[in-house]
């Protein structure tokens, strides 16, 4: 089974590698482009075939280690 | 008094530490991440600073994991003493010893220079060697020390006076100047509630001779011998 995990800044956090991306679209000349919030996608792969039981890991995953709750929020998703 | 290093792959800052704390007068020996008990009779557990695991997650993210971890909570949950520098602050944020995290400089510099620092306080075994409000000189490099936390935890960390030391100027002054990462409150290190757990970016360790340009860094490893009997 394979999954992914998109973690994101939570509303509010500063996020100055946003800010900068979002400058260099800018300065590319890239229109339109009302704001950038940076995030991290992890693609993962697992060795159930329960969704129950897959999304209880992810879970885990999550909490303990790929996101920090302070400032970023999780997504997961199971193909 | 006995410290202990915890080394982790990609810690650089364990050497001077060490030659820090013993020229204070600890002994220290450096131990490995891996382990899973702290040598007998630990007194303080230090985390140096470096870039443990390459930085990779977040700051901090997978050391504070580390199964060596589990033992130095447990010294904190017993009263011992932790100290994080630079990256070790970054881990015990990241390791729940201590709230909040650290982001990357607003700036977005790594940024590395002498810094002063004002002491919020000195009634505790870090900082008993300084003057309340005293400006000492020591320095930063790092990239990721914009030190963040929501409102109600600041609020905590302001009304308990656990704010350890803030960015100043070399009167003392918290000026927006001095606060070059772009920390909430300039704060630069920060203690447990119980004062046990010392956080803190700036390197009291690269301070402790005139050598090397001034030893205002010495004090702090000084406070924490003394809050020991010494050895017979």
């Amino acid at each position: 089974m394979k999954a992914r995990v998109t973690v994101t800044l939570k509303n509010g956090v500063l996020d100055p590698q946003g800010k900068a991306i979002e400058g260099a679209l800018k300065s590319l000349g890239v229109e339109g482009i009302d704001g950038v919030r940076q995030g991290k996608v992890f693609d993962i792969e697992l060795g159930t075939a329960d969704k129950a039981q897959a999304e209880a890991q992810l879970k885990a995953a999550c909490e303990k280690l790929l996101a920090n709750t302070v400032i970023e929020n999780y997504r997961v998703e199971i193909a | 008094m006995k410290s202990a290093v915890i080394v982790f792959p990609g810690s650089n800052r364990e050497g001077d530490v060490l030659r820090a704390l013993k020229s204070a007068g600890s002994q220290a020996e450096k131990v490995w991440h891996a382990e899973t008990e702290l040598p007998q009779g630990t007194d303080l557990v230090v985390l140096p600073g470096g870039f443990s695991y390459g930085d990779y997650l977040r700051c901090g993210a997978i050391a504070g994991r580390a199964t060596i971890m589990d033992a130095v909570r447990a010294h904190a949950a017993r009263g011992g003493l932790v100290l994080g520098i630079c990256n070790g602050f970054q881990i015990l944020c990241e390791s729940g010893l201590l709230p909040g995290i650290l982001m990357r400089n607003a700036n977005l510099k790594f940024i590395c220079h002498r810094q002063f620092l004002r002491v919020e306080r000195n009634d505790t075994a870090f900082t008993k060697a300084y003057a309340k409000h005293q400006a000492i000189d020591v320095c930063v490099a790092h990239g990721e020390g914009n030190y963040t936390a929501d409102e109600e935890t600041l609020k905590r960390l302001e009304g308990e006076g656990l704010v350890a030391f803030r960015y100043a100027d070399a009167q003392g002054h918290i000026t927006q100047d001095a606060n070059r990462n772009g920390s909430m409150n300039s704060i630069a290190g920060i203690y447990s509630t119980k004062l046990n757990v010392l956080g803190m970016m700036p390197h009291p360790e690269n301070l402790i001779e005139d050598l090397v340009g001034g030893t205002d860094g010495r004090g702090l490893f000084e406070s924490l011998v003394s809050s020991f009997p010494r050895a017979a």
